[in-house]
C-alpha cells in the first residue's frame, strides 16, 4: 500500500484555506511592538477537501472496537452505545463553559452530583472528587490524599507496597507522590498471601496498591485478611479500579476494605477510548478521608447544586476546573440505561466470556493458573517460544486475521504473556472464531512457522522496526 | 439489553462448556461474606431505555441556561469557532473507538496524526519536540517543572502570579508530593512580572520559572527575552505557558529560547464542555528529549523500507521504567490531540493568524468602546494585551454582573472568584465568536447598569 502524504507534504505556499469575517479594524500589526509580534507562522496551507482526504484514509489505517474483535487485557475495550455520544454532543454541555455562574449551570452540576451517589453506590465509597483525568491521575491524587492525611495525623511514613503483578502506573504514581515501592512477590497462586505480606508491613508502610481482580484477572481471596493486615499497622489500602468490570454486583472496594479507590469512567463505564485518552480517573474515599479531597466538591443544598470549596484540609486541585465533564456525563448515561440488573449483567457476561475463552484457549497455550479466573486471563506463549515463535510474533499473526492483538508481556511475572479481556459486548461467535484463528497460528507453527515470524501480512505496513525509531528519534516532519 | 449480545442459548452452551450450571458459581472465589455485602448494598435505580435516557438528559442539559447567553467568560478556556470537520474527522469509528497504538501495524492512522501534531506543535511554539498529549495545562505546568527538576536538580520552583491560579494551585499540590519548593513571584504595576522581584529571588537552587504569557489578568509579557537571558545565567530553566491561538500574531516561545511549553490546547478545536476533556500542550528542546513525560510518536520503516510510524522512547513511560519513569501518565487526551491537529491543518498559516487578528480586534473594540462610554471606568493594567482584559468599576461587580445577567449577558469573571479583596474587578475575554453588535450591547448594558 503506498504512504500516505504528511499534511506539509501536501501543502502549498498561498492555498487558501478557511472562511473568518474580514471587518478587521484593529490590527496587532499596526499596535504591537515589533519585537512580540512573530514573523513566520510555518503552519500547512492545505483545503479543506485534501484535508477531509487525507483524515479518511488515514482512518482507514486504524483499528478500533467498531471493526471488530479488541481483546487488549487490561484496557476492556467493549462496544460503547453510540446515544451517549449524542447526548454528550448535546449545546447545553458542549457550549457550557466552567465559569458559567452556578445557577447558569444546574444541569452540569446535577450530573457531577448525582453520578457520584452511583458510584458511592457501585463501589462502597462515601465521596469521589472528578478531577483526575485518567486512572493514573486518580493514583497520584488518592495517593496525595494519603500523604496528606498521614502528615495530619503526624506520621511520616514513606512506603507504597506493590504487588509484583501491578500496573506500572501504581509505582509511577508513588514515586510522584513523593513515596519510595516495595515489591510484594505473587504466591503460587499469582494471588498476595497474607503471610508473605506480613513481613513487608511495617511502620514505614504508608499504604498497599491491589488491583483486584488483579492484573492476571484473578480475585484477592484473602483481601479481607489482607485489609486486616494493612489497617493493623496503620497503613490504609488503596484500589485500582481498572479491573472493575469484573464484580460489578458481586463485590464493592469498599465492603473489602479500601480506603481508596480510583476508577477508570472510560473502561468500565464506557467511553471510547479515542486512540488513548481522554479518559476520566475519579477517586472514591471513605469518609474519615474526606477532608482532603481536591477542591471544589458538589453539593446540593436541597434547592440548588453547588461547587463547595470549603475543604480546608484538602490537598489542592489535581487539575484546572472540574475534570474530564463529557466523559463523566458518558458514564452516568451508561449507568442509567444499565441500571442494576444491566452492570451485574455486564460483569456476568464479561467474566462468562473470559472464562470460556480461557477454557478453550488453553489446550493451545499454558495457562500458568488454571483457576476460574473474572474478566480476563493470562495465558502463556512459552511452548510456543521454544519452537521459535516469540508472544511477539503471535500477536503481530493475529492482526493479519482482522483482530486487534491482546496486551503481550504484561503482567511481568508471566513468560510471554498473552493477555486477554474479551468484554461483555462480545458474542459466543467472535469468541469461537478467535480460538479457531488461535489453533490455525498454532499449526502454521509447525508447518510455516516463517509466516508466523515475518508477520503481519494483511495490514498497511509490514512489521515496523522499533529500534530504528528510538535511534534516529525523528519525531517531527523536517 | 441491546448491548450484550448473548441469547439464552448461548449462555447455556457456555456453561455446558464450563461445567457449571449457573452464572453465579463464576463468582465462587469472591469471598461470601463480600458477596453477601454487594448483594444487600448495591442498589442502584432500574434501567432506563434509550427514549426514556434521551429526554431525561435533554432535560438536564436544557437547565445549563449558560449555553444561550452572550458570553465573555475566558481565564483559561475559550469560546472559538470549530470548523465541522474536526469533529466529523475525530467521530470516525477506527479513530474513536481505538486505543494507545501499542500494536503500530494496525494503528498507523493514529500514530501518523500523532506525529503530525507534534509537528505542528512545534511549528506553533517554534519548539524541537512535542510530545502527544498531557491531560490539560494545569497539571502541564506541573509536570514541567518536575522534569526540570529531573534536568537539574534544584529544588526551588519559581512561578509568576500571572499565571491560572488554578494552575498554581495544581503545581502546588503536585511538587507537594516530591518535597520541592514553591514560591511565588509578585506581578508589576503594569501587570507583568516583576523583574527586580524575580532578580532577587534567582538563587542556585532555582530549578525553572514558569510565566504565562498573555497572562491570566490578559496582559502581554514584553521581557520574555530579557527574562529567560537571566535565567539561563543563573543555569534555570524557562517554562513558558502559552494561549496558542494567541501565537498566530505573538511571538514563539521558541524564539525567546524557552525551555519548555506548555499549553491549553482547547481552543485549538474542542469544546467547552464544563472544563473537559481539555488538552495538554507539552513542547520542548532536543537536548531534554529523554526526560519528556507522556508519549511520544517517532518515525521508522517496515520490513520492506516503507515509512511508518511507532511509539517510541518507551522505556522512559511506566509501563517499563515503573518508579523510575518520567511521569505516570498512562492515558490521555490523544482524541482531543487529534482535533487540534484537524484544526491546525484546516486554518493553517492564514487561517490561525486570521483568528488571532480577530480576537485581538474584538477585544480592543470592546476596551475603546468601553472606555469611552463609561467614564468611571478604568483598566486595572495599562499594558499590551491580547484578548482579555481586566477592567475597574467604581463599585462591587456583584450587582452590575446580576444587572448584566438579567440581559443575557456573562459580563467576563469577576476576580473576586480567586481573590476575595479585588472585588470591583472583572475578567473580560473576547473571540472571533463575539460579534460587534455583541460588544456594544455589552456596553451600553454596563454603563446603565453602573448608572
Amino acid at each position: 500500500m503506498k504512504e500516505i502524504p504528511l499534511l506539509s507534504e501536501i501543502s502549498e505556499e498561498g492555498r487558501e484555506t478557511i472562511s473568518l469575517p474580514n471587518d478587521i479594524e484593529f490590527s496587532p500589526y499596526k499596535e504591537l511592538p515589533k519585537e512580540l509580534l512573530r514573523e513566520n507562522l510555518p503552519l500547512p496551507q492545505i483545503s479543506e477537501v485534501e484535508i477531509v482526504r487525507h483524515f479518511t484514509n488515514l482512518s482507514l489505517r486504524n483499528f478500533g472496537v467498531d471493526l471488530g474483535f479488541y481483546p487488549l487485557g487490561s484496557c476492556t475495550m467493549k462496544y460503547n452505545p453510540k446515544i451517549n455520544e449524542d447526548l454528550a454532543n448535546l449545546p447545553g454541555f458542549t457550549k457550557l463553559h466552567p465559569y458559567t455562574p452556578e445557577d447558569l449551570s444546574q444541569g452540569a452540576l446535577q450530573i457531577i452530583y448525582e453520578l457520584e451517589k452511583l458510584l458511592c453506590n457501585i463501589t462502597g465509597m462515601d465521596r469521589f472528587t472528578f478531577q483526575p483525568s485518567a486512572g493514573a491521575h486518580g493514583e497520584l491524587t488518592g495517593l496525595l490524599i494519603i500523604k496528606a492525611y498521614l502528615k495530619d495525623k503526624g506520621e511520616n511514613r514513606n512506603t507504597v507496597l506493590v504487588p509484583d503483578s501491578a500496573h506500572g502506573t501504581n509505582p509511577a504514581s508513588a514515586a510522584m507522590a513523593g513515596f519510595k515501592t516495595l515489591e510484594i512477590p505473587s504466591d503460587e497462586r499469582g494471588l498476595v498471601d497474607p503471610n508473605i505480606l506480613k513481613n513487608y508491613v511495617n511502620e514505614d508502610t504508608a499504604v498497599l496498591m491491589l488491583t483486584n481482580p488483579n492484573t492476571l484477572g484473578l480475585f484477592e481471596k484473602d483481601i479481607e485478611k489482607i485489609a486486616d493486615i494493612i489497617h493493623q499497622k496503620g497503613a490504609l489500602l488503596y484500589y485500582d479500579g481498572a479491573n472493575l468490570n469484573g464484580i460489578m454486583g458481586y463485590a464493592r472496594p469498599g465492603d473489602m476494605g479500601f480506603d481508596v479507590i480510583h476508577l477508570n469512567l472510560h473502561k468500565t463505564f464506557s467511553t471510547p477510548h479515542g486512540g488513548g485518552g481522554p479518559g476520566a480517573g475519579p477517586v472514591g474515599v471513605k469518609s474519615f478521608l474526606t477532608p482532603y479531597l481536591p477542591k471544589p466538591v458538589v453539593d446540593f443544598n436541597g434547592e440548588k447544586y453547588y461547587l463547595n470549596f470549603n475543604i480546608p484540609k484538602s490537598i489542592g486541585r489535581v487539575r484546572s476546573f472540574y475534570g474530564n465533564f463529557s466523559v463523566i456525563l458518558k458514564a452516568y448515561i451508561y449507568i442509567r440505561l444499565m441500571g442494576e440488573e444491566g452492570l451485574k449483567k455486564t460483569t456476568e457476561m464479561a467474566v462468562l466470556n473470559a472464562n470460556y475463552l480461557k477454557e478453550k484457549l488453553k489446550a493451545i497455550f499454558y495457562l500458568p493458573y488454571p483457576t476460574l479466573c473474572k474478566h480476563e486471563f493470562v495465558l502463556s506463549c512459552k511452548k510456543q517460544k521454544e519452537k521459535g515463535v516469540k508472544t511477539i510474533d503471535i500477536a503481530k499473526r493475529i492482526l493479519d486475521f482482522g483482530i486487534h492483538a491482546p496486551t503481550i508481556y504484561f503482567p511481568l511475572i508471566v513468560e510471554e504473556a498473552l493477555m486477554i479481556e474479551p468484554t461483555e459486548t462480545e458474542t459466543k461467535y467472535t469468541l469461537d472464531n478467535f480460538v479457531s484463528i488461535l489453533e490455525e497460528i498454532n499449526k502454521e507453527i509447525e508447518e510455516n512457522i516463517e509466516i508466523i515470524k515475518t508477520a503481519p501480512h494483511n495490514t498497511p505496513i509490514k512489521r515496523l522496526d522499533e529500534t530504528l525509531a528510538a535511534k534516529n528519534l525523528k519525531v517531527k516532519w523536517e | 439489553m441491546p448491548y450484550f449480545p448473548h441469547t439464552s442459548k448461548e449462555i447455556k452452551e457456555m456453561l455446558d462448556f464450563l461445567g457449571i450450571k449457573s452464572i453465579e458459581e463464576l463468582f465462587e472465589d469472591i469471598p461470601k461474606s463480600i458477596r453477601e455485602k454487594a448483594r444487600k448494598n448495591f442498589k442502584l435505580p432500574e434501567a432506563l431505555s434509550e427514549i426514556e435516557i434521551y429526554k431525561k438528559i435533554e432535560e438536564i442539559s436544557n437547565k445549563n441556561t449558560g449555553k444561550d447567553y452572550i458570553s465573555f467568560l475566558g481565564g483559561g478556556a475559550y469560546y472559538h469557532y470549530i470548523p465541522p470537520v474536526v469533529k466529523h474527522i475525530i467521530s470516525y469509528p477506527t479513530f474513536y473507538t481505538s486505543y494507545t497504538p501499542y500494536q503500530a501495524e494496525i494503528s498507523q492512522g493514529f500514530l501518523q496524526a500523532m506525529f503530525e501534531y507534534q509537528s505542528l506543535i512545534c511549528e506553533l511554539t517554534g519548539m524541537e519536540v512535542a510530545n502527544s498529549s498531557l491531560y490539560e495545562a494545569g497539571s502541564g505546568i506541573a509536570e514541567a517543572s518536575l522534569m526540570a527538576h529531573r534536568i537539574n536538580g534544584r529544588k526551588e520552583i519559581l512561578i509568576s502570579k500571572g499565571v491560572h491560579p488554578e494552575y498554581r494551585e495544581v503545581l502546588k499540590t503536585y511538587i507537594n508530593g516530591m518535597k520541592l519548593n514553591y514560591k511565588e513571584i509578585s506581578l508589576d504595576e503594569k501587570g507583568e512580572t516583576d523583574l527586580n522581584i524575580l532578580k532577587e529571588s534567582l538563587s542556585n537552587e532555582t530549578s525553572c520559572l514558569i510565566i504565562q504569557s498573555p497572562n491570566f489578568f490578559g496582559v502581554i509579557e514584553t521581557k520574555l527575552k530579557e527574562i529567560s537571558e537571566l535565567l539561563h545565567q543563573n543555569n534555570s530553566l524557562f517554562i513558558c505557558s502559552v494561549y496558542p491561538i494567541s501565537l498566530g500574531i505573538l511571538k514563539p516561545p521558541g524564539e525567546y529560547k524557552a525551555d519548555i511549553v506548555v499549553g491549553e490546547g482547547q481552543c485549538l478545536g474542542s469544546p467547552l464542555n464544563f472544563g473537559g476533556p481539555y488538552l495538554g500542550i507539552f513542547a520542548t528542546k532536543r537536548e531534554f528529549i529523554r526526560q519528556i513525560p507522556g508519549r511520544l510518536v517517532g518515525e521508522t520503516k517496515d520490513l520492506e523500507g516503507k515509512r511508518g510510524y511507532v511509539l517510541t522512547l518507551q522505556t522512559r513511560e511506566q509501563h517499563i521504567k515503573r518508579s523510575r519513569a518520567t511521569s505516570n501518565i498512562c492515558t490521555n487526551e490523544a482524541l482531543t490531540a487529534l482535533a487540534t491537529t484537524v484544526y491546525l491543518s484546516l486554518l493553517g498559516k492564514k487561517g490561525l493568524r486570521k483568528v488571532a487578528e480577530l480576537c485581538y480586534d474584538r477585544a480592543h473594540y470592546a476596551k475603546k468602546r468601553l472606555l469611552e462610554s463609561i467614564n468611571t471606568l478604568e483598566l486595572t493594567y495599562p499594558s499590551y494585551f491580547f484578548n482579555e482584559f481586566v477592567i475597574k468599576l467604581n463599585k462591587p461587580v456583584k450587582t452590575v454582573y446580576q444587572a448584566l445577567k438579567d440581559k443575557k449577558i456573562l459580563a467576563g469573571i469577576p476576580l473576586e472568584k480567586f481573590f476575595p479583596e479585588r472585588d470591583k474587578e472583572l475578567l473580560l475575554a473576547f473571540t472571533e465568536m463575539n460579534t460587534k453588535e455583541e460588544i456594544d450591547y455589552l456596553v451600553k448594558s454596563m454603563k446603565e447598569a453602573l448608572e
